[in-house]
């Protein structure tokens, strides 16, 4: 057969094709790995690594350019396991001022998957970090001597002053939970934990940069990878300026030295936030130093009155009185009652079928204006009762209820209000079908006619009673309280330009704004009237579960164009006239004025050094902690609006 | 015949060239999967916890599996070979219903919780033995249709079920089968087209998006008609021997598409392909002429020819953009259109890092950084080599492809050394399964053939494949020991 022979060839079509692919593929291996020096610059064995380089994270300042956090170097301790070779452990325990035992303990957590479970023998690992800068001098010279070891450049914050401690926040190190779900974090990174540095984190770290280095099996660096050419620069974080004020926070939080409590001040009409404290607080410079920060952490947790707690954004009160502003509104829009003409009798109180809300001796009856100056139970009781019992405007209880809801949500009550600051709480605004289930249907306006004075389930957080008289202020809006004003070659977000309307027309408001100046001129806060701008106020005592009432103070000055509005919450405080007004008076003179008279001075320092006994609190307090409890505090009810 | 007396003479007669360079090259590949599956926390390379341990297991049972082989007759296979192909064809069907998703796909087999076993390794020796047969029957030609049907029959349908279970990398092994063909007598005009619709591909997805200087043609579009007309007239002086023919189509066809670029450039610029289309067009009319004229139907499958190279560009843009987003960028990333070593190209990057990363002589054993920092995925499997060029260099992985050389080489002069053609048949088979593995797996880790994942043979981690390869192999070189014994039954 002539055919078979004619295939015969075909073995060599067959092992030219093996022959062509193999050696196009040692040609092409000739190429990756004799000569491109793209992987390769030498025959010696290289290998990437990557250097971080840290930005340097972005600096706070206050609403006047007061510098508030900074940074400053510190430095890291790292070491490449696979590396670590002939190494004097003496000398470099000396050096770093550890003992041997330490210096074991910490070489094997890094090798311990379990405590360190990035760890890789090529890679850096942190040994210790923040070596304050007075020793990195001496590490410096001798760390030539100690192979596998290498100094990381980071920097910690510094405090300027030791106020604003819950505004600031912390910077931290991040945990494994955010390594593991956002790739920009490597263990051993630092992320803000608290306060602004948290919710501006993103602004304040900057973007980290990488030089690709390559290196010999020795880990010598070998120089820039291309050249360079994948090199990135780290983008410096940005900086933040506060709208707080820091003089004023700072004598805020020497007038509420030993109390609890919270004041919030903010500028109607940005709804910048001038100054948050709460109280207790503690100083956050000593964040400062690896050490006193442990110290101060412990601190913190043992403490029954829980100082690391941010009371003006999570601490939840009933309102008291400062609350019949906004049922003043309400009642008035609704046409529940009319400014002049309806007078609502109070005989030391609200009375009838047998409900009782006790008042103080005032003249009766009273219309609007002197029953807000006078902070009348009587006439708002009335009020709600004549809302919730009115059958024309509406067809059942249950709508007027949630006619009534509708009205405190858009004052900003029982939602969170949106502060650039985490953890805000919602505070608590009952709504009908929470009275059908807590009364089982069975409920009428005289059951929950103590919500109308600002008791009952009602409950905000004093910056929400700030930013109540921050909504009188501009009669009918807020804008979304904010502490963060600019952020340099940012912007902060357009949500904070808006305008939020209440449903109460602007005209009504005059008359709650009259009443409010009436009870400064002549009613209960005339502790906070002064001739040097016209004031606005309203007090609140609230009664509470824990012991002596609450005294609040909300207000706002000047009456006509408001610079400032606030909320003074002191805990157990009783009257509201008792620390709520004298404190806010203080508050807006300092801001209004720029510095306090001698005589307030004087005042000042008086209040500064009263303190209210809180012992019986703090036994409970130890009491429950021991007691294993759920609830974390009793005042906070969920549900409602 | 005695059957001690014939063991003996098969232990004698067995290829023991090709036996050391199957051994050489387990123990090679036994210690890439150390280098390659390293752990430094768990340094112990023997630990039956590691792939490197398990690998020795594999390795060993593979021995005994050879050993044992050398003990069956070749006709048995004669005998069992369609028995064997029906079952294995079940095997594979079962496996489609009763397997495990794993990564998407339905291949495996779990056997206890701890083995795996993936039946598409073992399904190669059984196509090959049944092509073997069929074409060792007598009166077979390749000639007639029907046998030729049949022939493509047994290589499509495990192609097909492999394909279902989603492991489109294994079944695409199955195309080495066609080359066995072509050695068999299979027109090379076939595997012709087959390369040169490659070509077209790439050239034409490559290129199509970049425009000539001042015209408005698609480079890529150009390139692919111009080939076309080449190959059509080139098949025709091949295949017809017809001269006048030839110089119509060499000098019309480059002369129209001179003239046409010519015209283009300085006169008006147009679109030349449509030029060239209709060159392509009357290349197509004008065989079909001389087919009817001549009566031979050679150009008809000619004009059959240029129709499919005609349209291959437009029809592979279409396909193109109807594929997943994530497919097409791969053949994208893999035609050097895109560049992105993050995403898709990250692999294959970091592949070629670090076998660039291991210079002429390597890093040395266990000392390579970038697949043991895990860079490379796959690393013991399919990339395993990565390791060999990492921590072996040069020497260790150009040593690789010439030991493959040589293995099927040899393969081919045993191959052609057989008495019958079921004896061929199967050892070409033998040798373009390893030819297939090697061409697609390596060029695949230097970035020259796409990511398909299929291993290299004894080399890469795995039971399945170890076992499957040693069973080709051994049942080939007992075929090869029984050459010299006459058949007595």
């Amino acid at each position: 057969m002539a055919e078979p022979k004619i295939l015969d060839n075909r073995k060599y079509v067959i092992g030219g094709i093996a022959l062509v692919i193999v050696v196009s593929y040692i040609i092409r291996l000739v190429f990756l790995q004799l000569i491109t020096s793209d992987y390769q610059t030498s025959a010696e064995s290289n290998a990437f690594y990557n250097n971080i380089i840290y930005p340097s994270r972005g600096v706070i300042y206050d609403r006047n350019g007061e510098l508030l956090v900074y940074n400053q170097p510190a430095y890291d301790i790292m070491v490449v396991m696979r590396e670590v070779k002939d190494l004097d452990t003496l000398d470099f325990c000396n050096t770093l001022h550890i003992t041997r035992e330490r210096f074991d303990q910490r070489m094997a957590e890094i090798k311990d998957v379990n405590k360190n479970p990035g760890y890789s023998s090529y890679t850096q690992q942190l040994f210790t970090g923040q070596v304050p800068p007075e020793e990195y001098s001496t590490i410096q010279e001798k760390m030539f001597r100690f192979n596998g070891f290498y100094i990381r450049e980071r920097t910690i914050r510094q405090y300027k002053y030791p106020y604003l401690a819950h505004v600031l926040g912390d910077v931290g190190e991040v945990s494994q939970d955010i390594v593991d779900n956002d790739p920009y974090y490597q263990p051993g990174d630092h992320i803000g934990t608290m306060g602004v540095e948290r919710s501006h984190e993103e602004e304040l770290r900057g973007v980290k940069g990488i030089q690709v280095l390559l290196r010999d099996a020795r880990g010598r660096i070998q120089g820039h990878y291309k050249n360079g050419q994948l090199d990135r620069k780290p983008v410096p974080g940005k900086d933040l300026t506060l709208s707080i004020d820091v003089k004023l926070q700072a004598l805020g939080e020497r007038l509420m030295e030993g109390k609890l409590g919270a004041i919030v001040a903010i500028q109607p009409k940005t709804g910048e936030i001038l100054c948050l404290v709460s109280s207790p607080t503690y100083d956050p410079r000593r964040l400062e130093t690896k050490e006193k920060r442990a110290e101060l952490y412990n601190e913190l947790r043992e403490d029954p009155l829980k100082p690391q707690l941010n009371r003006a954004i999570l601490g939840t009160y009933p309102p008291g009185s400062t609350f019949k502003t906004s049922q003043a509104l309400t009642f008035l829009q609704e046409g529940i009652i009319d400014p002049h003409h309806t007078l609502y009798s109070c005989s030391r109180g609200f009375h009838y079928k047998g409900m009782k809300v006790g008042c103080h001796g005032h003249g009766s009856p009273l219309p609007l204006i002197p029953a807000i100056a006078t902070s009348c139970n009587g006439y708002f009781c009335w009020g709600l009762y004549h809302m919730l019992s009115n059958r024309t405007r509406y067809d059942s209880q249950h709508t007027a209820m949630t006619t009534w809801k509708d009205y405190m949500v858009s004052m900003g009550f029982g939602y969170k209000l949106g502060i650039d600051l985490p953890g805000e709480a919602r505070g608590m605004i009952p709504n009908a079908d929470y009275y059908d289930s807590r009364f089982k249907q069975q409920w009428n306006p005289l059951s929950v006619i103590s919500i109308a004075i600002g008791q009952g389930e009602v409950l905000l957080t004093p910056l929400q009673i700030a930013n109540l008289g921050a909504t009188i202020a501009n009669r009918g809006y807020y804008i979304t309280p904010h502490v963060v004003r600019e952020i340099k070659n940012g912007q902060v977000a357009d949500s904070l330009k808006v305008r939020h309307y209440t449903k109460v027309d602007s005209t009504y408001y005059n008359y709650v704004v009259q009443g409010m100046r009436n009870a400064v001129t002549g009613g209960t806060c005339r502790g906070a009237n002064t001739s040097l701008y016209e004031v606005c106020g309203k007090t609140g005592t609230a009664q509470n579960p824990h012991g002596q009432d609450h005294s609040a103070f909300m207000g706002f000055a000047p009456m006509n164009n408001p610079e400032i509005a606030i909320c003074v919450y002191v805990e157990n405080g009783h009257f509201g006239a008792t620390y709520g007004v004298p404190i806010g008076a203080l508050m807006m003179e300092q801001y209004l004025t720029g510095e306090l008279s001698p005589a307030s001075e004087a005042k000042a320092t008086a209040f500064q050094n009263r303190h209210i006994n809180y012992d019986s609190r703090a036994e409970k307090e130890r009491k429950r902690e021991k007691a294993p409890s759920n609830s974390p505090k009793g005042e906070r009810v969920k549900g409602g609006a | 015949m005695q059957q001690t007396g014939n063991n003996k003479g098969i232990f004698l007669s067995l290829d023991w060239l090709t036996i050391s360079m199957y051994l050489a090259m387990i123990i090679w590949g036994w210690f890439s999967v150390c280098g390659a599956s390293y752990d430094f926390a768990h340094p112990d390379v023997f630990s039956f916890n590691s792939n490197s341990g398990k690998q020795l297991v594999w390795i060993g049972t593979s021995i005994l599996l050879a050993a044992s082989l050398l003990f069956v007759e070749k006709s048995f296979y004669e005998k069992s070979a369609y028995f064997v192909y029906f079952m294995m064809m079940m095997l594979l069907i079962l496996t489609l219903f009763i397997a495990q998703d794993t990564k998407g796909s339905r291949s495996w087999i779990a056997l206890g919780s701890t083995i795996k076993l993936q039946p598409a390794e073992f399904t190669k020796f059984a196509v090959a033995l049944t092509l073997g047969v069929f074409m060792n029957r007598y009166g077979f030609t390749m000639k007639r249709t029907k046998d030729f049907v049949q022939l493509v029959a047994i290589i499509l349908l495990p192609m097909l079920i492999i394909v279902m279970q989603k492991e489109t990398g294994s079944a695409l092994v199955y195309l080495a089968f066609f080359l066995v063909l072509y050695r068999e007598g299979m027109t090379g005009s076939l595997l012709f087209t087959a390369f040169a619709c490659v070509v077209y591909f790439v050239v034409g997805i490559r290129y199509g998006d970049d425009w000539m200087a001042y015209m408005p043609v698609s480079i890529g579009e150009f390139a692919v008609l111009l080939l076309a007309q080449f190959f059509v007239t080139g098949m025709t002086w091949v295949f017809c021997k017809n001269a006048l023919a030839l110089r119509i189509m060499l000098y019309g066809g480059v002369g129209a598409t001179l003239l046409a670029i010519l015209f283009s450039a300085y006169v008006i610029p147009f679109d030349v392909c449509w030029v060239l289309l209709g060159i392509c067009i009357l290349q197509i009319i004008y065989l079909v002429i001389l087919a009817i004229y001549h009566r031979l139907y050679r150009y008809l499958l000619i004009a059959g020819f240029a129709i499919l190279s005609t349209s291959f560009f437009y029809l592979a843009d279409t396909m193109l953009e109807h594929l997943d987003d994530h497919q097409r960028i791969r053949i994208e990333v893999l035609l050097g259109k895109k560049e992105d070593v993050r995403g898709a190209g990250y692999n294959v990057n970091q592949a070629k890092i670090a076998i660039g990363s291991g210079g002429a002589t390597g890093k040395g054993f266990l000392n390579g950084t970038q697949t043991k920092l895990k860079y490379v995925p796959e690393q013991d499997t399919d990339f395993i080599f990565c390791t060999i060029g990492e921590e072996e260099g040069f020497m260790g992985s150009a040593g690789v492809l010439l030991v493959y050389l040589m293995f099927i080489w040899r393969l081919i002069v045993l191959a052609e050394r057989q008495p019958d053609t079921l004896g061929r048949v199967y050892g070409y088979s033998v040798c373009c399964i390893f030819l297939f593995h090697l061409f697609i797996n390596v060029g695949m880790v230097l970035g020259l053939t796409p990511v398909i994942g299929i291993p290299l043979p004894f080399f890469s981690y795995g039971g399945s494949s170890l076992w499957g390869f040693t069973l080709l192999l051994f049942i080939f070189l007992r075929m090869d020991a029984e050459r010299n014994f006459k058949k007595n039954n």
